[in-house]
């Protein structure tokens, strides 16, 4: 599997980081080089073998129904690109 | 030529929210109208670092909703991320349930105004977390966000497309509001967004057994819109369909306004959510312990409730189905009952239960209907209702009086459990006769009072089309 | 001075023959002085250094000092502090503060630790070298000319040029052990969720973990018994009492079954990587442990495995960067699409992007299975691997990294043989298991150092069960004690590179 240009800005888009039309055919080389790199998983034989999506095999742990936050608006506003208000901004689209 | 007849498909996705004291993933509050952000912790957040911890609270209030509706509630359930852009999802990606959803399956019974009972099935329910609200105030051309609401518990209830009618719809929205608030899992406040439903409409030739292709209505959050929406969207997609064309599948939005809805986001914009199994959440189990404790702190549930009313104190259909549309009203009836018993130890406890039930369907349901008041705000208390009435089985007083008594209670001129009492001696109402002779026409002519045309939207969600729960 | 054993300092800082604030200025102008050109610190706040140094030494004088009360450690950026900048070598963080503490940080602070200064690492932990920080690359101290290996290259390099006496680090696919063998020093990658994650800056979820660095084992312990414990905020965390990782330390190495796998030792191992861990394994014989063939027949995937998974959810714990809530945003843009794309193209530097990309890519519909979920499948049969070699053996020893540290620029264009480099570290991390790394000596004269590492033991896998958990460090800890004999070694290269008379 080898990704085209299109293929590549679609992902670039979803993912939205922006790609230069100059850039792009770089990015398109790298990403297939890693897709080869990536490939050697095809052929490996996975039937009837469960997928480990965690490190370990434990349940979750489940926290109490309490409040246990309080208000630091202040200070998680301070670090906001831009709030002038109590309200975190950002333009609209 | 025949001219074609059209059936409509509808299923609903109601967007539940869990009445928990904290968020699904956090310690922040969930209490509504708090100032911005006052609310939104550095999980809700997501500053850098920071880790989702499931509230016990909101699995909780899934697995009663799972027993409730009669489903499959997993063993074992996993989270998953969907994964968008958007300045009201912090995290770029929602914790949600993907393949593996906490409760699968179920049905809820409903009544439909002509007395009626349907089925509708329920597909899955899951959990997940609400995203906040851009605030569309102008601070120089930029929208606020309020995160507020990130974080908030919710639970997806996901139908089959097992309704036909825009009026089906809405009875289900309505059993399935009336059950979220029996078991005492969500507050059912739809002004504040606490239930909302989105709506995949279809329609197909009469007959046919292919579905058409569906558009989702997103965030109905009135029975009324939910009506006039599917209303709107049937004709919409008929008048296309017979103009020749195709329907496109998309997500709309009602605008409650032109009353019409109109494309959300057009075709090539389709979303990839990249969902996949969220690695900070290991699998939820649920125990068959766990299970069973919660069961056994379930309520009766109105289906039961309403079976057992008709089977144990014989009142009619109609009758229990109006005195189960909510746990407030079944327990006000219950209590109405209880009093009437207690103030006839040897009394007929099936004519106690329909004189209580001619009362609080009739009557009080009239009075609070006016009133636009709820039940659980009702000047007349159960208690001195079933004096009331136990003054018109005893011959202290004829309906005709008791009806005069309590609109006296109504309005407040005596109060306590025996307010009725102090009026009938204040104004002089005791009838002089033969109580025993009367006894028999004052059952006949108790008060019965149909509900009125409703004239408020509270007053139609008390009228209802009452619905269950299965059992 | 800048020898000494975290155990010797917190004897000497106990006796008042040095205080805290001495301790702490030293290692300051140290940093400042020769260590400036390693580049190894991202932020130094002297300021905010010397008050925590006051407060250590007035709780060393009320009597309530612990192992590490009074002793600065240097911490990676990737994990938030309160007061200091927390970038995780990123443009993206570049001026973010954090407004609250990682449960690490705060550990080290409840035991009167001194925050030395935040380390330089590869932007958001990913790469091997350091050299992909928006604060430019860290050097080794051995040859400046050389990486230190990354992601956690700033720790790494802290420690072995005595900048620090301690370090932390983070671990996603070897950028604790990978760093500390082509440094020359020891790193300690725990089991997975032995140190909470909380406030540990997210690059893969399933695979990140937090572990120490230091110059010796025994110093490791003494780290490990600071950050390792339960912590309700983290989901993944384990929860088992507490346990001291220096208990076993002295314990002989009798009896103790060394498993080599096969694999770690086939093409692709620089001859003199491999001839010196032979060594150091025939050092493990001579001292009483039983060496044992086993095999990881699935090792050769554990590379595309991890290089699926890890962009995977990388691409999705990055999201949350969009120029909205804190971080860098864009200073020109139109609309909110094109706020989000800029953003992130000129805040994240071209490794993050790659493997945001990459990581969309294989959850992208239509490619899900064939790569995420076949991926995750084989990490399945990798920790089979594991689980089936711990059967014959109590841990396996093997090289930590095919070659000795290469040069600065050399892997930079070329992700492919930057990711080979991780051959031996990320099977570890895709199994949960733990594993360390120790110096084993250095390359042909000149001052390369390489090591071994140690990924899992059996009895790691063990103390998933809360019964015995402490078998685990007495494995690692004792087996490393060889090893760290040969430190002298590396000391006197050390003071080489770093010229003039530098004793305390």
């Amino acid at each position: 599997m080898s990704l085209t240009l299109p293929e590549v800005m679609r992902i670039a888009a979803l993912a939205r980081i922006a790609v230069t039309p100059a850039e792009a055919a770089g990015v398109q080389a790298q990403l297939n080089g890693i897709l080869g790199l990536l490939e050697q998983i095809d052929a490996v034989d996975t039937a009837g073998v469960e997928p480990m999506y965690h490190a370990r095999d434990v349940t979750l742990r489940l926290r109490a129904d309490e409040v246990t936050e309080p208000d630091r608006r202040t200070a998680f506003q301070a670090v906001a690109p831009r709030s002038r208000t109590a309200c975190i901004s950002c333009r609209r689209s | 030529m025949k001219k074609v007849t059209w059936e409509t498909v509808i299923g609903l996705e109601t967007h539940v929210q869990l009445s928990t004291r904290a968020k699904i993933f956090s310690g922040a509050a969930t209490a509504f109208g708090a100032p911005p952000n006052s609310q939104a912790c550095a999980v809700d957040l997501a500053l850098p670092g920071v880790l989702p911890v499931l509230n016990r609270g909101a699995v909780e209030r899934a697995i009663r909703f799972g027993l409730a509706v009669g489903a499959q509630v997993r063993s074992r359930s996993l989270f998953a991320r969907k994964n968008y852009f958007y300045p009201d999802l912090p995290k770029g990606y929602q914790i949600s349930q993907f393949d593996a959803p906490i409760v699968l399956g179920g049905a809820l019974r409903i009544v439909l105004a002509d007395g009626t009972e349907r089925t509708v099935r329920l597909t899955r329910a899951h959990l997940e977390e609400d995203a906040g609200k851009s605030l569309h105030e102008d601070f120089h051309g930029m929208s606020g966000i309020d995160l507020n609401r990130a974080g908030t518990p919710l639970l997806e209830v996901v139908s089959e497309p097992d309704m036909r009618s825009a009026a089906e719809a809405v009875a289900y929205a309505r059993a399935l509001h009336a059950l979220v608030r029996w078991i005492d899992i969500c507050d059912g406040n739809m002004q504040e967004g606490s239930f909302r439903c989105d709506a995949n409409v279809s329609v197909r030739p009469r007959g046919a057994s292919d579905l058409g292709t569906r558009c989702e209505i997103k965030n109905l959050n009135s029975f009324r819109f939910l009506e006039r929406a599917i209303e709107h969207e049937v004709g919409r997609q008929i008048a296309i369909i017979e103009e020749g064309g195709r329907i496109e599948l998309e997500t709309r939005l009602y605008d409650p306004d032109r009353d019409e809805t109109r494309s959300m986001r057009s075709k090539e914009e389709a979303h990839d959510y990249r969902y996949f199994p969220e690695p900070d959440l290991l699998p939820l189990e649920v125990s068959a312990a766990w299970l069973g404790e919660v069961g056994a702190s379930l309520p009766e549930l109105p289906a039961a409730k309403r079976e057992r009313y008709v089977r144990e104190l014989a009142l009619p259909a109609q009758d229990a189905a109006t005195l189960t549309a909510s746990r407030e009203t079944a327990e006000y009836f219950e209590a109405v009952a209880a009093g009437l018993a207690a103030a006839e130890p040897t009394g007929d406890r099936a004519a106690q239960a329909k004189a209580a039930a001619n009362w609080v369907a009739g009557e009080l349901a009239g009075a609070l209907n006016r009133a636009d008041v709820e039940i659980g705000a009702s000047p007349v208390c159960a208690r001195s209702l079933a004096r009331l009435i136990a003054r018109i089985r005893d011959g202290t007083i004829s309906g005709k009086i008791a009806k005069e008594v309590f609109d006296a209670m109504w309005a407040g001129e005596a109060a306590g459990d025996a307010a009725a009492d102090a009026i009938i001696e204040r104004r002089g109402l005791r009838q002089i006769t033969d109580a025993g002779a009367l006894e028999g026409v004052i059952d006949e002519s108790s008060p019965r009072i149909p509900p009125r045309s409703p004239s408020t939207a509270a007053a139609r969600r008390r009228r209802s089309t009452i619905s269950s729960a299965r059992q | 001075m800048f020898d000494a054993s975290l155990s010797e300092l917190a004897d000497a800082l106990a006796a008042r023959r040095l205080s805290s604030l001495e301790l702490t200025r030293l290692f300051l102008d140290r940093i400042a002085g020769p260590g400036a050109a390693l580049n190894a610190f991202i932020t130094v706040d002297p300021e905010l250094s010397l008050a925590q140094a006051r407060a250590s030494d007035r709780r060393i004088a009320a009597g309530e000092a612990g192992p590490l009360t009074g002793i600065p450690v240097a911490h990676k950026d990737i994990f938030v502090a309160e007061g200091w900048p927390s970038t995780c070598g990123s443009r993206m963080l570049a001026n973010f503060a954090s407004p609250y503490d990682a449960h690490v940080i705060e550990r080290f602070n409840a035991a009167g630790a001194v925050i030395l200064g935040k380390t330089n690492m590869d932007e958001f932990a990913m790469g091997s070298s350091s050299e992909s920080s928006w604060f430019g690359a860290v050097r080794n101290p051995w040859d400046a000319e050389r990486v230190p290996g990354g992601s956690s290259g700033g720790s790494a390099a802290a420690v072995a040029a005595r900048l620090a006496p301690a370090a932390t680090g983070s671990d996603t696919g070897g950028s604790i052990r990978q760093p500390a063998a082509l440094s020359g020093v020891c790193g300690l990658k725990p089991t997975y969720g032995v140190v909470s994650r909380y406030g540990m800056i997210a690059f893969a979820s399933s695979l990140d973990q937090g572990g120490p660095f230091a110059r010796s084992a025994a110093d490791l312990a003494v780290l490990m018994n600071v950050m390792a414990g339960f912590d309700p905020r983290d989901s993944t965390s384990l929860e088992r009492p507490a346990e001291d990782y220096a208990r076993d330390l002295a314990r002989p190495l009798k009896g103790l079954r060394v498993g080599v796998p096969a694999e770690y030792f086939g093409a692709g191992l620089a001859p003199e990587v491999g001839s010196a861990v032979e060594a150091a394994i025939a050092a493990l014989e001579r001292l009483g442990a039983t060496r044992v063939d086993v095999h990881l027949p699935n090792a050769g995937l554990s590379v595309p495995a991890y290089y699926v998974i890890a962009p995977a959810e990388a691409s999705s714990n990055l999201s949350r960067y969009d120029g909205v809530r804190y971080g860098y945003r864009a200073a020109q843009y139109d609309g909110l699409v094109d706020m989000y794309c800029r953003t992130r193209a000129e805040g994240f530097g071209p490794e993050v992007k790659r493997r945001i990309l990459v990581g969309t890519y294989v959850l992208s519909h239509g490619y899900y299975d064939a790569y995420y979920l076949k991926a995750q499948k084989i990490r399945r049969l990798i920790a089979r691997d594991f689980a089936e070699a711990f059967a014959r053996c109590d841990v396996i020893a093997g090289p930590t990294t095919p070659t000795a540290a290469f040069r600065l620029g050399e892997k930079v264009e070329d992700p492919v043989q930057m990711y080979l480099n991780d051959i031996y570290t990320v099977a570890a991390n895709l199994a949960g298991l733990p594993a360390l790394s120790v110096p084993c000596g250095f390359v042909r004269g000149r001052a390369m150092p390489f090591p071994r590492t140690r990924p899992g033991a059996k009895v790691a896998c063990r103390s998933g069960s809360s019964s015995s958990a402490t078998t685990s460090p007495r494995r690692g800890c004792s087996a490393s004690r060889t090893s760290t004999s040969r430190r002298p070694t590396g000391t006197s290269a050390c003071r080489r590179f770093l010229g003039e008379g530098l004793r305390a």
